[in-house]
């Protein structure tokens, strides 16, 4: 069979909505082109829409939109297309999108926004493209189409007993009508043979063979490599340099001033130096010499944020996020009240694939193989720094090594771009080296919050505040910075006061999984921790009084956010189910023994609650052993990488109370270079988990960041337990 | 420098200057891309290849310290009775998330399996405890090293 593009219809598009019911209703559009635009499947295949093609083996390549992390997005949007295509898993090949909003629309990789945004959606492409198979099998049989039924990638008409295999259908269907997504009834999940299955990753035989997939790996005839050099103080700019010595070294082709490129928020200066192995570009880069304008960046510290967040505290917040009630009047009479504070530092993601960008400058045309969470915006920051239109950029997805929301930030694919045309017609990759790639980092935002609360004669949470000390510039927060306006316990009191406070400082800051979150949910469920205590309660049954009956919470609107990234609407009695969950599968009594922490959040859409075990084990405190109990609505759509999503999650979580990770600034420098500073968890950290995923009557939503908050909060409140000494500072120090 | 390697059981002959780490000869002058770059510095194992049967960590090894050993890869490791059990393990339980450190995980653990066919948890974890895995895949990489030494698995929730 021969499939013959140019005979599609060059306007045949569907526009399909979703609407998701999680707390709120969110509706989200999504194309389904028509194979103009898409290569040629091979000669033998014809392709049935931008995600479906059928060779004539019956092999279906399905295409895979978004980018692969390790959230396993690979398998997950497949088997949704899959599923409702009704075609075995066995028979499908997975393929990877290229950057293209005009045919996928959006294809990112953050806000474990990949499930909600995509679960109808790709289900709906699924069965479109099967609907224009069965209308050609009926076409063809002469039967009616509703009289034709598939299964396992046949079409079938029972009452002539004729079946056929999709692939001899296949190139009549590219010609069909789309059909409307609304007139096409979706399986019931009950009849699902692939959604809830375990699916391994569609590349683990190519990860386990050693074959090239990821950015780094990127080879094309003809390429150089270059290495990276930038300040030591963020933000400074170059004043001089003297390259004369890296140029003389052999093979050493070039070296390259960048400037004032990069994110409009943290633009850069730097070398670049281009040679014929990456290594000699290496090896260059450090007889490099230049000398940098700090431009007063360097005046940043630890010790100068810790002393603005303390004259911060000494006044009122700079700014109101949420005013409930009357915080003054329920402290004055209260039985009890509680003060705190607490911090927490920056953090780096720390992927263990450096930042890399492969870039061809050719015709005027820039052409990219970039590991980035969101090629999309990556393309259009390349195409604004140098002035050319976005159709002159192509981005090529690679598979990435680890994202954690560092490559949501492109500018990687910037200074690429920008080598290469320095370079015209020869590829060049860049990688950073693993000190720049710590200095070039987006960090989490350390942060700074002094906490009160209220108790009535019945210990009953009357009253919250907060004032967070976070970081940004001219007074608004940066990425995972903010203070939201839906935070719990502010969302369930009578009487709340969210401030904020935002500090300058020259650290550019981004989204590390769970942005603000994974930070918000320390202060609060620890600070919880002790309120409860006072309340003589265990925190999970003193949030479950918080939480109060079972109802929808819904936040004030913020101004000028689209809805998509408006806070969501809060479910107390999702939030009690899973809290109750974790309480029965970690036994807990009513009295819990020494060393048991809890902790309970709701980030990007999952509830989430994690019992942690620690012990004392010689120097160190261990945890010994977790629990989690989490609800992302009605279906876990591949449990095999949902339980890797949460154990990893657990890890992480652990990971930023113990062992002491942190990004300290000194005089405007990152004081990590490599790993040894930056002691990420080892096989021997892990401790046996036990997940329970509580399945709710709501559309699936994400797993690759709402279980890390409550782990982060539940390991520091075991310590606190084992040691008696309430931990309000990470990393945990004894 | 022209220098004779043995890898995966072939001759190579590469010219470079001899003190070019072993990872770069590998992936720039060879066309080995399994064994990845993380850190430069010996500390995080993404690098790691064999040689003679010993995992070492391939970007900081000088070429001109290689000498006549044998060197095996990720994209070799198979060839061996227990790299092949433990690639089967791995590919079995979907060991990988974002897959970058597990060139190194698999070398580090089949390394480990030659010298010692059954070993403990504490085995494992001081064999395995040079290679990061930033995505926290350690349950699965201990349970495929168990399953490849034909040893129980606790699976599910990994009670130890």
């Amino acid at each position: 069979m021969r499939a013959d593009t140019s005979m599609l219809a060059t306007d045949r598009r569907l526009v399909l909505k979703a609407m998701l019911a999680a707390g709120g209703t969110l509706a989200f559009d999504i194309q389904i082109a028509a194979a103009q635009g898409a290569k040629p499947n091979g000669a033998a295949s014809a392709r049935i829409n931008a995600y479906v093609a059928i060779a004539a083996d019956n092999t279906v390549s399905i295409t895979s939109k978004n980018p692969e992390i390790g959230q396993g997005v690979k398998a997950m949007l497949p088997m949704l297309i899959a599923e409702e295509l009704d075609v075995d898993w066995a028979s499908v090949k997975v393929e990877q999108a290229v950057a293209d909003q005009s045919r996928f629309g959006e294809q990112f990789a953050g806000g474990s926004m990949s499930t909600p945004m995509n679960w109808m959606p790709m289900r709906q492409a699924g069965a479109t493209a099967r609907a224009m198979i069965v209308a050609a099998a009926a076409k063809q049989w002469g039967v009616p189409a509703a009289q034709v039924t598939t299964k396992a990638g046949e079409v079938i008409h029972a009452a002539t007993n004729r079946r056929a295999p999709y692939a001899a259908l296949a190139a009549a269907a590219a010609k069909e009508a789309v059909p409307d997504a609304a007139t096409l009834t979706l399986k019931d999940p009950a009849t699902f043979t692939i959604i809830g299955k375990p699916v391994p990753g569609p590349d683990t035989p190519a990860i386990v063979a050693g074959k090239p997939l990821f950015g780094v790996d990127t080879v094309l005839p003809g390429m150089v490599h270059a290495a990276l050099l930038t300040a030591p103080v963020r933000g400074a700019t170059l004043k001089s340099h003297d390259a004369a010595k890296a140029l003389a070294m052999p093979g050493v082709r070039k070296v390259v001033v960048l400037r004032q490129l990069g994110h409009d928020d943290a633009p850069v200066d730097a070398l670049a130096v281009v040679a014929d192995s990456w290594w000699t570009a290496s090896e260059a880069r450090k007889v490099l010499v230049a000398q940098w304008d700090n431009g007063g960046r360097d005046q940043h510290s630890n010790a100068s944020f810790a002393a603005s967040a303390k004259a911060a505290f000494a006044t009122k917040p700079a700014a109101t996020i949420r005013q409930e009630g009357d915080v003054a009047a329920a402290m004055a009479k209260a039985a009890k009240t509680l003060s705190a504070e607490y911090s927490y530092p920056f953090l780096s993601h720390a992927t263990l694939e450096p930042q890399n960008c492969t870039a061809q400058f050719k015709d005027g045309k820039l052409e990219l193989w970039a590991p980035s969470q969101m090629p999309n915006e990556g393309k259009d920051l390349v195409a604004k720094a140098f002035g050319m239109s976005a159709d002159a950029v192509t981005v090529n997805l690679t598979r990435i090594g680890g994202g954690f929301g560092r490559r949501l930030q492109s500018d990687f694919m910037i200074f690429a771009g920008a080598i290469a045309r320095e370079i015209p017609g020869v590829p060049v990759k860049l990688i950073l080296e693993r000190e720049e790639d710590f200095r070039m980092d987006f960090f989490r935002p350390g942060g700074f919050h002094k906490l009160d609360a209220a108790l009535d004669a019945n210990g009953k949470l009357t009253a919250f505040r907060t004032h967070l000390v976070t970081f940004g510039a001219k007074g608004a927060p940066g990425r995972g910075g903010e203070l939201p306006n839906d935070l719990v316990p502010a969302n369930l009191v009578p009487n709340a006061d969210l401030g904020m406070t935002v500090l300058d400082s020259n650290i550019p800051l981004g989204w590390l999984r769970a942005p603000g979150s994974n930070a918000l949910a320390f202060a609060t469920q620890a600070f919880m921790d002790e309120v409860a205590s006072a309340a003589g309660k265990p925190l999970p049954l003193f949030m479950l009084d918080v939480l109060g009956e079972s109802r929808l919470v819904t936040p004030p609107k913020i101004p000028g956010v689209p809805d998509i990234w408006q806070p969501p609407a809060f479910h107390t009695g999702r939030a009690a189910s899973v809290i109750r969950e974790a309480m029965k599968i970690s036994s807990w009594q009513d009295a819990p023994a020494k060393g048991r922490g809890f902790g309970f959040y709701f980030s990007h859409l999952g509830y989430f609650a994690v019992v942690a075990d620690c012990a004392q084990e010689g120097d160190a405190i261990k945890v010994t052993k977790m629990w989690v109990a989490g609800d992302i609505g009605s279906t876990i759509i591949n449990p095999l990488n949902a339980e890797q999503q949460v154990r990893g999650a657990m890890i992480e979580g652990i990971s930023h109370v113990i062992g002491g990770l942190q990004v300290p600034i000194a005089g405007g420098q990152v004081q990590v270079a490599n790993f040894d500073a930056y002691p990420l968890p080892r096989i021997d950290v892990v401790p046996p988990i036990e997940i329970s995923m509580v399945r709710s009557d709501f559309p699936p939503t994400g797993l690759g960041e709402p279980a890390l908050p409550p782990a982060v909060a539940a390991v520091a409140n075991a310590i606190s337990s084992l040691t008696g000494k309430r931990v309000r500072s990470l990393p945990y120090k004894a | 420098m022209p220098t004779i390697l043995k890898v995966n059981g072939t001759q190579r002959k590469v010219d470079v200057p001899g003190e070019k780490p072993l990872l770069w000869v590998l992936r720039e002058d060879l066309g080995y891309l399994g064994p990845k770059f993380g850190c430069g510095a010996g500390l995080c194992g993404a690098c790691t290849v064999h040689l003679d049967g010993q995992a070492i960590r391939s970007c900081i090894t000088p070429i001109n310290s290689v000498g006549d050993a044998a060197i095996t890869t990720i994209e070799g490791v198979g060839a061996s009775e227990v790299g092949k059990k433990v690639s089967a393990a791995w590919t079995a339980l979907d060991v990988p998330q974002c897959g970058y450190c597990q060139a190194g995980q698999i070398m580090s653990a089949v390394a480990l399996l030659e010298t010692n066919p059954a070993p403990s948890d504490a085995d494992i974890d001081s064999a395995m405890a040079g290679n990061l895995c930033r995505c926290g895949t350690y349950h699965r990489i201990r349970d495929a090293i168990k399953q490849a030494a034909g040893q129980k698995i606790a699976g599910g929730t990994n009670a130890r």
